[in-house]
């Protein structure tokens, strides 16, 4: 037996400059900055006040620290892809070869969905709900900690496959027969599947935990109809979570079956049947979609209502609407395949159902629209993002429609067009609510503002780049361009992908831009240090000090309305509530931090790695040490620590609250 | 702003006329009416979507918080009407285009035949790895990677592949279908125009597919006969054995023709586990072809 399993120094593409390179370049980065961790004597404080911390702003910002390094990651995937389309028309064939072109459009897709939009919602929901409701944490923080650092260990796997073998060839679907062991022999399916696996549980332990959190645990008063709407976007997407993350892993399971023990789910012979793997995927794969997105519509909510300085329009449409799209989202995944040959009445069906959903989106873009007449809008960064997303998602949602409707469909599936469509959704709807979300909380997480300007300049690279990008690809998707190729023979469609081209280059500064805001507003933090309500906000986030202290809120606010901190500051200014500054704290249990995060996403990472190059005593070895540090931390005696009162009263004391709830 | 309608006009009646050769240039029945649900359907959307982006902007600008003219309403957050108004507009609009859909759905469904004077010529098409195989079993000839078919007669295909799903698309005769092995997809089309047309796969199935297209060439009525004896003086014959050859992978293969053919062999290709083993019938998924055949 080999102890080593399949793995050995043809693994490593000494061949390929290109990967070399780019594998060197994150190793020597990853070296730099542990070295200079270290040097510093960081690690302590890291391993105590992040590592082990089971507070949900923390790991909050960290979930955002992921996403934006793998944007970093899934933007280069692009930005190749597009310069390989750009330059291998007639007889060139680009610098990319299919083998490496191909693990590259599989990556950016398996990284943007998984590793970039999903721990940018998840960040954000994780730092703000629990501010949003109230309350002082999460129903069960540890496993809060827990899911994120499984889904660093899903990160770190797929990143390990750029040096270490290979990732998939398959695209980010991963549709049998081409990813059975028959077509696709090598790791790269097996590194895309064990990283989705591990990711899932964690992503499936987040759902859990934040449906609990949003049902059991809001602040007192804080009734359903009181509930900021993002808090309700936020428990749409987790109840969908819940739903339909199961299905994705038994899915991959079953895949994981066919490839590993010989079963026959989805193989050509033996009874296999593709169609069920595409069916169960896209049944996971379409409310994804709204997974990803509905947070992101809570978000443009509180930054239209907020920068209007008036109520969100239509509050209780918008709760309707949301739930509308968590039950439709989950009725409609066969649109994805209308070109596989079903009846003309199932196809009819899921077109209809699919456009319906049109409908409570549509309510929702209109109630944005009223939440700003009458409003005094100040177009601060945040706007900026909102309306931007505002104007462009409606044509992103137009393509959409289109695609719905089935005869359509059969011409432009699987082409450039249908690429437009959904980063035409995406990228407005997700990332640019991200960004928003981003630069609406960064202030209440860390007591500074990011700076306006580059953030002003970040958005309009972005938003022309985008346009720049995608446009050009409707074109080419109509005139007969099909995605996913390494290279074609039609000069035609040349001009187009420079185009598009030049666009990804202006997103490239966009990014530029934003790193470039980050470091700035850093070092001008001093001057862009904030109290509590930095925006004149509404809802409870804002009534506690940025940064809030871990207990977030000294004494539990009681809610009695919509919109709770704006309606106490307007007490407050008619003289109607003028409690005493001077209050009576009770101590604080708050949960104590634990490694046991940390320690299961290690041994998850041996576990996951072992199991991709057949490496079985240390895919037991890994088992048997999550077990173990499973039965220690279940063993352990104390799971709280109490802030004593004098610690609150101090930090109160140099945190004045404007307004006291 | 007056300008924005006019604008969009002429930007899309550019794309339109850089189109050449794509689904907006259509010659064939099918194609020709999916581009007209496209149009209509992106027409009745443009109705709303466009003035409801100028609202957007417009409000957003007249209620910018240096605007002193324009009225603040701190508790504007609700209006009946308004209310009924923003759901009535989605929901008119989707009714609409709902129509639209139910209908297009089963007038253009992909297995229902094409109205055409004359038999229909049928066409069995093999996906493999990484080439197409078109098998003309009335006429007992077949070709790699080039479809030859008369003008305005119907082509009735029968379609399967030997492995990995692909799709099989010619953008200017009308939608695609999905290829897959055991299982047979249906899809009828009719060309009108003598021309050659490209012809892809649409769906990616592995290193070779870039090259997996091929060109469609409508002829008229005549040159097809003379096509068709031409090819069947020349050529490969294409039978179980030539046929294992041809599923190896191979990428970019040049067009070529079989001169004749083994009976059954579609059937023979839909019941076989793999293109590496192509005579290996499996009964699961000899009941299911047989299903689909009915």
């Amino acid at each position: 037996m080999n102890l080593l399993g399949k793995l050995d120094w043809n693994a490593i593409p000494f061949d390929q400059p290109i990967v070399m390179g780019a594998g060197g370049g994150v190793i020597l980065a990853i070296v730099f900055v542990l070295s200079w961790v270290t040097l510093k004597g960081y690690v302590p404080y890291l391993w105590r006040e992040w590592i082990t911390s089971v507070d949900h702003k923390r790991i909050g910002v960290m979930y955002l620290v992921l996403a934006l390094l793998m944007l970093l990651r899934g933007f280069s995937d692009a930005i190749m892809m597009r310069s390989q389309q750009a330059v291998a028309a007639g007889g060139a064939q680009g610098y990319l070869p299919p083998e490496h072109y191909d693990q590259i459009f599989s990556a950016h897709g398996t990284i943007m969905i998984f590793f970039v939009a999903m721990p940018l919602v998840i960040g954000l929901m994780n730092f703000a709900v629990p501010l949003q409701l109230g309350i002082r944490d999460v129903a069960f923080p540890t496993l809060n900690s827990v899911g994120l650092w499984l889904t660093a260990s899903g990160i770190l796997l797929t990143n390990v496959s750029l040096v270490i073998g290979e990732f998939a060839r398959t695209g980010w679907m991963a549709y049998p027969p081409l990813s059975e062991l028959q077509f696709s022999p090598g790791v790269g399916v097996d590194y895309y599947l064990w990283s989705l696996q591990i990711s899932g549980i964690g992503t499936l332990l987040t759902g859990i935990n934040f449906v609990t959190t949003i049902l059991k645990a809001r602040a007192p008063g804080m009734g359903y109809m009181r509930m900021p709407v993002f808090c309700w976007t936020a428990l749409a997407s987790n109840l969908m979570i819940v739903a339909v993350f199961p299905i994705l892993t038994a899915t991959l399971a079953m895949l994981l079956l066919d490839r590993y023990v010989g079963f026959h789910f989805f193989s050509l012979d033996a009874g296999g049947n593709v169609m069920m793997y595409v069916n169960l995927f896209w049944m996971w794969g379409h409310p994804e979609v709204y997974i990803l997105v509905l947070p992101a519509f809570g978000i443009f909510s509180e930054v239209s209502a907020t920068f209007s300085g008036k109520p969100l329009f239509g509050y209780r449409s918008m709760v309707a609407a949301t739930m509308a799209i968590c039950i439709l989202s989950m009725m409609v995944w066969l649109h994805h395949f209308f070109t596989m040959g079903a009846s003309a009445s199932v196809n009819a069906f899921f077109g209809v159902a699919s456009m319906i959903i049109g409908v409570p989106t549509g309510v929702k873009v209109f109630n944005w629209m009223f939440t700003m007449y009458g409003g005094r809008v100040r177009f601060e960064v945040p706007v900026l993002w909102t309306i931007g997303f505002m104007v462009t998602f409606v044509l992103g949602g137009l393509t959409g429609v289109l695609l719905a409707v089935p005869p359509v469909d059969w011409q432009v599936h699987n082409s450039l067009f249908l690429v437009a469509h959904f980063h035409h959704v995406i990228i407005p709807g997700v990332v640019f609510g991200a960004f928003a979300g981003y630069v609406y909380w960064f202030p209440k997480a860390f007591g500074f503002k990011l700076d306006e300007t580059w953030g002003r300049r970040a958005f309009w690279c972005w938003f022309i780049g985008f346009h720049l990008a995608f446009m050009p690809l409707y074109v080419v998707g109509l005139m007969g361009m099909t995605r996913r190729l390494q290279h074609y023979d039609v000069l035609s469609w040349q001009p187009w992908l420079l185009v598009a081209e030049v666009g990804a280059v202006i997103v490239l500064a966009g990014i530029a831009c934003q790193v470039i805001q980050l470091v700035v507003s850093i070092r001008n933090r001093e001057k862009l240090r904030v109290g509590g309500d930095p925006w004149n906000g509404r809802t409870l986030e804002w009534a506690t000090a940025s940064p809030p202290p871990a207990w977030n809120f000294a004494v539990v606010p009681h809610v009695a309305t919509l919109d709770a901190f704006w309606n106490a500051k307007r007490r407050a200014a008619t003289g109607a509530n003028q409690a005493a500054q001077a209050r009576a704290y009770t101590p604080i249990e708050m949960p104590k931090n634990s490694p046991i995060g940390f320690v299961n996403a290690f041994f998850a990472v041996v576990t996951g790695f072992a199991l991709i190059w057949h490496i079985w005593w240390m895919a037991g070895v890994g088992l048997l040490g999550a077990f173990a540090a499973f039965l220690v931390f279940a063993f352990r005696d104390e799971d709280e620590v109490e802030v004593p009162v004098e610690q609150i009263a101090r930090f109160e004391q140099s945190h004045p609250a404007e307004v006291v709830l | 702003m007056r300008y924005l309608p006019i604008t969009v006009v002429l930007i899309g009646a550019a794309m339109l006329g850089g189109c050449n050769g794509g689904v907006l240039d259509p010659h064939g029945p099918v194609a020709e009416a999916e581009r007209q649900i496209m149009l209509n359907s992106t027409g009745i959307m443009l109705a709303i979507v466009i003035p409801t982006i100028l609202a957007t902007l417009g409000v957003a600008y007249w209620f910018r918080a240096s605007n002193e003219r324009a009225r603040y309403l701190p508790d504007f957050d609700y209006s009946g009407r308004l209310e009924v108004l923003v759901w009535s507009i989605p929901l008119m609009t989707v009714l609409l285009l709902g129509g639209v859909t139910w209908v297009g759905s089963f007038d253009l469904d992909p297995p229902k035949a094409i109205a055409a004077a004359g038999k229909p010529v049928r066409v069995q098409v093999v996906a493999l790895d990484w080439k197409w195989l078109f098998i003309y079993p009335d006429q007992g000839v077949a070709s790699v990677n080039h479809l030859t078919v008369p003008v305005g007669t119907a082509i009735s295909f029968e379609l399967t592949s030997s492995g990995v799903m692909n799709s099989f698309f010619v953008p200017q005769l009308g939608g695609q279908i999905y290829t897959m092995a055991g299982m047979v997809t249906r899809l009828n089309l009719r060309a009108d125009h003598v021309g050659t047309y490209r012809g892809i796969s649409s769906n990616y199935s592995g290193a070779g597919f870039s090259d997996m297209h091929f060109n469609v060439d409508v002829i008229p009525e005549e040159n097809f006969a003379q096509w068709l004896s031409a090819t069947r003086n020349a050529g490969p014959v294409l039978d179980s054995q030539s046929y294992s050859e041809l599923a190896k992978p191979s990428q970019a293969v040049a067009p070529f023709t079989y001169r004749a053919l083994a009976p059954g062999l579609f059937n023979t290709i839909l019941s076989a586990g793999s293109p590496y083993n192509p005579l290996c019938v499996s009964p699961a998924r000899l009941t299911h072809s047989l299903r689909s055949e009915q």
